[in-house]
């Protein structure tokens, strides 16, 4: 008799700790960000036309020539990427090469974006269907990789940069070799 | 008078553009030509996340990343690849979170294996159950 007493209290202490565990999920903000599962991956094999008349576009053969870089994954149509264009220009002052690729973007949208907000990109490549952001297992844009001399993404930044993140995203690259 | 006008100026308004502006991809919205690999890519994309959007497949969403998406699904299997395989290619990008179709791993076991631990239990107090019943009913 006494057992089973015990067996209903610890029945009641069960559920009450799953409805506390309940309220404890639903209380905590919700991660929207899918991270990319290509860290510590080499580049995809990728050759994009250039977005701009006046500038290179980007291959995978551009991320393996020695010299760590920052990739951006940016649109016009992207309000986000307004609010980063600073933050890339700090980025590109400090000493890093910026290369960009253009999602889903004509070329006078782009040459105008670049012409307002700056251009601290030394290459951009145009990527008119995603394929190379899918590949890349990038989400949406604004985002950020960080590779390596050697082509290998060893960092990636979900969302616009803000001022607070320069520092962390200039340590990676200095981890990479730059 | 002014209050319909304000009300038929904003039901014209054109929504913020934050779209892009190219024409989707060739297979965002148009059918493979052959019925049978267009129903594998069907069946392929109810099963696939949209990474935009993220409570819809690709196949219900009109997100521009969707539609380059199930290009890419259309292409691959149009090419000839097995659709577990262009699975298995974006797990490999984004992670489990892409597919629905969920799959056994180190973290998910005790979800296939905890129903059949159950099963076996029931069966085990069924079994006794059912073996003393019969033994009072025999005295």
């Amino acid at each position: 008799m006494k057992g089973l007493r015990y067996f209903l209290w610890g029945l009641v202490a069960l559920a009450a700790g799953l409805f506390g565990l309940f309220a404890y999920q639903l209380t905590q903000p919700k991660d929207e960000f899918v991270e990319s599962a290509m860290i510590g991956q080499p580049i995809p094999a990728f050759d994009l036309r250039p977005a701009l008349e006046s500038q290179p576009g980007l291959s995978s053969a551009d991320l393996a020539d020695g010299q760590p870089k920052l990739v951006n994954i940016f649109a016009s149509w992207c309000v986000p990427c307004r609010a980063e264009a600073p933050q890339l220009e700090t980025l590109r002052d400090s000493g890093a090469e910026i290369v960009g690729i253009a999602i889903r973007d004509r070329p006078e949208d782009v040459a105008a974006f670049l012409q307002v907000y700056g251009n601290p990109f030394t290459r951009v490549g145009a990527d008119d269907i995603s394929e190379v952001q899918l590949s890349l297992g990038s989400s949406g844009v604004p985002e950020t990789f960080v590779v390596d001399g050697n082509g290998v993404i060893t960092y990636q930044h979900i969302g616009d940069i803000r001022p607070e993140h320069v520092p962390g995203i200039l340590a990676r690259l200095r981890e990479a070799g730059a | 008078m002014r209050v319909l006008l304000a009300l038929i100026a904003l039901a014209l308004a054109a929504p913020l553009a934050a779209q892009d502006s190219l024409p989707p991809a060739p297979y965002a919205y148009q059918q493979l030509e052959d019925p049978e690999l267009e129903a594998q890519a069907t069946e392929l994309m109810h099963t696939l996340r949209c990474l935009k959007c993220q409570s819809q497949s690709i196949a219900d969403s009109d997100a521009p990343m969707a539609g380059d998406m199930r290009h890419q699904v259309r292409t691959r299997i149009a090419a000839g690849e097995d659709p577990e395989d262009i699975r298995a290619w974006l797990i490999q990008r984004y992670g489990d979170y892409v597919s629905y179709q969920p799959r056994v791993t180190a973290a998910t076991w005790p979800l296939f294996a905890i129903p059949l631990a159950l099963l076996v239990i029931v069966f085990f107090i069924l079994r006794g159950r059912f073996a003393r019943r019969s033994k009072g009913a025999g005295e």
